[in-house]
C-alpha cells in the first residue's frame, strides 16, 4: 500500500504537513491507548491480593468474587435467551425471507433502533416493566431480560452475516441431494457459519460484562451472592462504579479496574481468533 | 420450525414496541403536567420545589457531545487515514487489534479513568473542581475514538484504487490524493461514523457521571460542572418518587427521540449511497 511517490520527488509543504498531522493523531490515538491500560494495570495490578476473592463482601474487604460470580451467571442468563433467539432470527433473515420482504425490512430497523438505545433507557425500561408490572423486583433475572434485548441486535447481526457469508453451492448441493430446507440450514448451513456466530456471542458477552446503567436499576446493587433469581446482585462493572464512586475503596476499584480490562482483552482475543479463522474456512 | 424463525424475527420488532409503550405511557403524563415548555426549557430542575425544567440537561448533553466531536472526530478520522493508507502493514496488526481492546474496554474504566487521572490534571490546569465540561468532552472524545476509526477506516478502504492512482497520475503527492480524491469519496461513510459517535456520546451514562459534577444548573463555562440527560437520570432514580420520577422517566422519553432523531438521520444517509 505504501508508496515511494514521496521519497523519488521533493515533498511539497503542504504534503508534509499533511502527513504531519496524520502521524500526529496516529500518535496520540496511540499514546491514549498505551497510557489507558498501562495507567489502570500499574495501579491496579498491586492492589489484587487474594483477600478480594473471598466468597464475602464486608465493610472492611471490598471481595471482588460476589461480583465476579454474578456477572457470570448474569453473561449466562443473558445469552441464554438472546442466542437462541437472535439465531433463529438471524435464520428466518438468511434463510426464509425472500428479497424485498417487507417483513425483513421492519425488523433490520427494529434492530438498527435497538441498537441504537442508551443502556439508560434499556435500564429504566427493565425497571418498569420487569421490576415494577411483572412484580420481579431488582433480581438477576429482570437484569437479564434487560440485557437480553439490548444484545438482541448485536447477536442477530453477526448471525445473520455468518450465515450470509456461506457460498450459495451449499445450499444447492445439499438441496440437490434432497434435503428439506430445514435440514439444509442445521445440517449444512449451520456448522460452517458456527465461528462467525460464536464471534457474535463474544461480543455480546463483552457488552454484558462492561454494562452498568441498564443494571443498576434493574439488578440492583447488592454486592453478595444470590440465593435464587429473584435475587438483586451487582456485576463487576456495577462493583467497580460503586467502589470508585463512593471513593473510600480507591485501590479495591483498581483492581476491578484490571479485572475488567482483563476480561475485554480476552474478549477481543477470542473474537479475533474466530474471525481468523472463519477466514481461513471460508 | 419456520413458524419459530418468523417469531424470533419479530422479536426485535416487538422489543422495540414494547420500550416505546412503556417509556411513553409513563413518560407523556408528566410531560403534559409540568407542560412541554417549562419542561424543555425551563432552567430550574427543583424537584422539592416542584420545578423540572430540563433544560440545563438537554444542553448539558449538547455541550458535552460537541466536545466530544472537536476532540475525538478530527483526531479520528486521521487516525483511519493512518490505518488505512500510512500504516506499516506490521503495525498494522497490532495497532487494529488495540483499537478494538479500546471499543471493549468497559464505560466505567474509562470513567474511573477519568476521575483518577483527567479529573485532577484538568484541576491542576484550570482549577475549580476538575469536573467540568472540558473533563467529559476529553474522556467522550477518546470513547468515541475506536468507533470514528473503524467506520471511517472501512470507508476509506472502500473507495476504489483508480481514485488514488488517477490522483497520482495528475500529479497529486501521496498525501493530496489521500485528503483530496479518497477523502472526499468516503465522505458518507465518514459521516456515518460521525453519527455513530454523536448517538454514542449522547447516550453515554457511567464515564459522564464520574467526571462532568453533575450540577443542574445551566453552565457558564467550559471549565465548570454539568449534568447530561442521562446523568439527571441514574443520580436521582434512586430515591424519586411521583412527579419527581415520572419527570425522570420524561427526560429519558426526551432522550430516546434525541437518539431516534440520529437514528433517522443515520439511515438516511445511509440510504442516499445506493
Amino acid at each position: 500500500m505504501k508508496t515511494h511517490h514521496s521519497a523519488r520527488f521533493p515533498a511539497k509543504p503542504f504534503s508534509l504537513f499533511l502527513r504531519s498531522l496524520v502521524y500526529a493523531a496516529a500518535g496520540i490515538t496511540i499514546l491514549i491507548i498505551i497510557f489507558i491500560s498501562a495507567y489502570i494495570l500499574i495501579k491496579g495490578i498491586p492492589n489484587i491480593s487474594l483477600k478480594l476473592f473471598s466468597p464475602v463482601y464486608t465493610s472492611e474487604n471490598s471481595s471482588l468474587l460476589p461480583a465476579l460470580i454474578n456477572t457470570v451467571i448474569m453473561t449466562f442468563l443473558s445469552l441464554l435467551i438472546a442466542a437462541p433467539l437472535g439465531i433463529f432470527a438471524a435464520i428466518y433473515l438468511a434463510e426464509y425471507a425472500g428479497r424485498g420482504n417487507k417483513l425483513v425490512r421492519a425488523v433490520r430497523l427494529a434492530a438498527e433502533t435497538l441498537a441504537g438505545i442508551p443502556s439508560i433507557v434499556y435500564g429504566l425500561f427493565g425497571m418498569l416493566l420487569f421490576v415494577i408490572r411483572l412484580h420481579w423486583g431488582y433480581s438477576l433475572l429482570a437484569g437479564s431480560f434487560t440485557l437480553t434485548i439490548m444484545i438482541l441486535p448485536l447477536i442477530m447481526r453477526t448471525a445473520e452475516e455468518a450465515l450470509l457469508s456461506v457460498p450459495d453451492m451449499y445450499r444447492e448441493g445439499s438441496f440437490g441431494l434432497g434435503a428439506g430446507r430445514l435440514r439444509t440450514v442445521f445440517a449444512v448451513v449451520l456448522p460452517p457459519a458456527a465461528p462467525g456466530i460464536l464471534g457474535g456471542i463474544i461480543l455480546a458477552s463483552g457488552r454484558i460484562i462492561g454494562e452498568t446503567a441498564a443494571l443498576i436499576f434493574t439488578a440492583g446493587t447488592v454486592a453478595r451472592l444470590p440465593e435464587n433469581l429473584f435475587s438483586s446482585g451487582r456485576t463487576l462493572a456495577v462493583h467497580a462504579y460503586s467502589l470508585a464512586s463512593e471513593g473510600l475503596h480507591i485501590n479495591e476499584a483498581y483492581a476491578a479496574a484490571v479485572i475488567l480490562l482483563a476480561l475485554a482483552a480476552l474478549i477481543n482475543t477470542l473474537s479475533y481468533m474466530l474471525a481468523k479463522k472463519l477466514m481461513v474456512s471460508t | 420450525m419456520a413458524a419459530i424463525f418468523l417469531i424470533a424475527a419479530c422479536a426485535a420488532i416487538f422489543s422495540v414496541l414494547l420500550i416505546c409503550l412503556f417509556l411513553f405511557a409513563n413518560g407523556f403524563p408528566a410531560i403534559g403536567k409540568i407542560g412541554v415548555f417549562k419542561f424543555l426549557a425551563g432552567t430550574q430542575w427543583k424537584p422539592t420545589n416542584n420545578l423540572y425544567g430540563i433544560g440545563p440537561m438537554i444542553l448539558g448533553s449538547l455541550y458535552v457531545t460537541a466536545g466530544a466531536i472537536i476532540t475525538g472526530v478530527p483526531i479520528g478520522i486521521l487516525t483511519a487515514v493512518f490505518m488505512a493508507r500510512f500504516c506499516p502493514r506490521r503495525l498494522h496488526t497490532v495497532l487494529s487489534p488495540a483499537v478494538n481492546l479500546l471499543a471493549g474496554i468497559p464505560s466505567v474504566v474509562y470513567g474511573f479513568f477519568g476521575l483518577v487521572v483527567l479529573v485532577p490534571f484538568i484541576r491542576y490546569l484550570t482549577g475549580g473542581s476538575g469536573k467540568s465540561i472540558l473533563s467529559a468532552s476529553i474522556l467522550l472524545g477518546m470513547m468515541i475514538l475506536p468507533t470514528i476509526i473503524s467506520v471511517s477506516e472501512a470507508a476509506i478502504r472502500a473507495v476504489p484504487e483508480t481514485y488514488y492512482e488517477g490522483a497520482l497520475a495528475l500529479g497529486a503527492s501521496h498525501e493530496e490524493a489521500v485528503f483530496f480524491a479518497l477523502l472526499p469519496a468516503a465522505k458518507q461513510g465518514i459521516m456515518a461514523a460521525v453519527i455513530l459517535g454523536i448517538g454514542r456520546s449522547i447516550g453515554e451514562t457511567m464515564a459522564v457521571i464520574m467526571v462532568a459534577g453533575n450540577q443542574a444548573v445551566v453552565p457558564k463555562s467550559l471549565f465548570k460542572g454539568v449534568r447530561t440527560m442521562t446523568a439527571n437520570i441514574v443520580l436521582e432514580m434512586g430515591y424519586a418518587a411521583d412527579l419527581h420520577r415520572e419527570a425522570l422517566i420524561g427526560t429519558a422519553v426526551v432522550l430516546f427521540v434525541f437518539i431516534l432523531i440520529i437514528n433517522v438521520l443515520f439511515s438516511l444517509n445511509k440510504g442516499g449511497k445506493k
